[in-house]
């Protein structure tokens, strides 16, 4: 089928496996995916700037699916999650101007692409380094279904979280649906920064940044970190998106046939949730950047062409 | 309910959504095609609010029908 926008030639069922499978894997790690649509997009010859904005709609309506299953299971902190997405839009703007940037030189694809590569190896390897050492921590005795979050998100560097929320940067704020008594907003609102950043600049939701930087740095639990940030992903990546669209960084239609693929895998990974603990979500979500690593660096071998 | 008539129940749930899907495609999106190359040549800030609306859109419709397929199996399995 070919997308007269980005002018490409693209099997729509690609499409439409690629959004489902990115689908279960955002509703499950509470990801938006673009570590796999990006690189699966780019693979198949989608140009990268058409790849960055094109993929951050498509997760507009991921998200919007998937967050709607974890307020139901009780996964999002909405006090949280207003306070990230004003740090992330700062950084979605920066991150689109740096594509914008690149495209005036002709460098977007080059740049983006091992920048993105990068950022997946190095979070994939933290990621697993972390959820190994957490699984070999003793938790509670109770049975799953009768433990807290926090019972059952055992972390192996809860020191960060601890520093973190020890800084005295006012003003504070208490997040009692996460469980956490008080933690400077400045220290939400980097982290979200941060994540907008990349968000805006590699596109999609940047989730494989921002989830694991609740847990690690803000000491969210993992399941609330998974609604919390697709409630967030919703609203950041309809701003970046539209921005996007303004400068002619979306194919609609390459988003819109991903996302009949996603709607339904987005309800079965919200739903697997509840039967695994925090660190076995972790440790299966490690492998997953390395996916879309390994993606990116065969679009460029081969001139990314998917036959 | 035996476990094959679950999957039997779901593969079918699967099947009527890809008609479902298929007759979107057909009648829907290719049509589509073509105006909206026309609104991203000429018009992009109305290409830009029709593009998210148009998501938006179909994220909810679309979850309106899988949540009431995934009933209908959860109906069928009790």
């Amino acid at each position: 089928m070919y997308f007269p926008i980005s002018g490409t030639e693209i099997s729509p069922f690609y499409l439409i496996g690629l959004g489902f499978i990115i689908g279960i894997l955002g509703g499950f790690f509470g990801v938006g995916g673009s570590f796999l649509a990006g690189p699966a997009l780019f693979a198949v010859g989608v140009p990268m700037n058409f790849v960055v904005g094109t993929d951050l709609l498509h997760i507009v309506g991921k998200s919007m699916v998937a967050a709607r299953r974890h307020r139901i299971l009780g996964n999002i902190d909405l006090r949280l999650a207003m306070v990230m997405v004003l740090g992330t839009i700062g950084g979605s703007e920066i991150g689109v101007q740096g594509v914008e940037a690149l495209k005036r030189i002709a460098k977007v694809d080059l740049v983006v692409g091992v920048t993105t590569t990068i950022v997946l190896v190095a979070t994939s390897c933290f990621v697993f380094f972390e959820s190994w050492m957490a699984l070999k921590l003793k938790g509670s005795d109770k049975p799953l279904q009768e433990q807290t979050s926090q019972e059952k998100d055992k972390q192996a560097f809860q020191f960060i979280a601890h520093w973190t929320h020890s800084l005295d940067w006012s003003p504070k704020l208490g997040l009692p649906h996460s469980g956490i008594k008080s933690i400077s907003a400045w220290a939400i609102l980097l982290v979200s920064f941060v994540g907008g950043i990349f968000s805006g600049f590699l596109g999609g939701g940047a989730g494989y940044i921002r989830m694991p930087s609740m847990v690690y740095l803000l000491g969210i639990p993992t399941h609330i970190a998974i609604g919390t940030d697709l409630f967030e992903v919703m609203v950041s990546a309809s701003y970046g998106s539209f921005r996007h669209a303004l400068n002619g960084n979306v194919d609609v239609l390459i988003a819109l046939i991903m996302q009949t693929g996603a709607a339904v895998g987005a309800q079965i990974g919200a739903v697997l949730t509840q039967y695994f603990e925090g660190p076995k979500i972790r440790m299966a979500f490690a492998f997953l950047p390395l996916i879309g690593a390994g993606l990116m660096i065969y679009g460029f071998m081969t001139g990314h062409r998917i036959h | 309910m035996r476990p094959s008539q679950n999957w039997k129940a779901f593969a079918g749930e699967l099947i009527l959504y890809a008609m479902l899907l298929w007759g979107y495609f057909v009648f829907v999106l290719h049509y589509l095609a073509d105006w909206l190359k026309e609104l991203f040549d000429h018009d992009r800030w109305l290409f830009a609010t029709v593009a998210l609306l148009l998501m938006i859109g179909q994220a909810a419709g679309l979850e309106i029908v899988s949540s009431f397929l995934f009933q209908l199996i959860r109906r069928r399995q009790k």
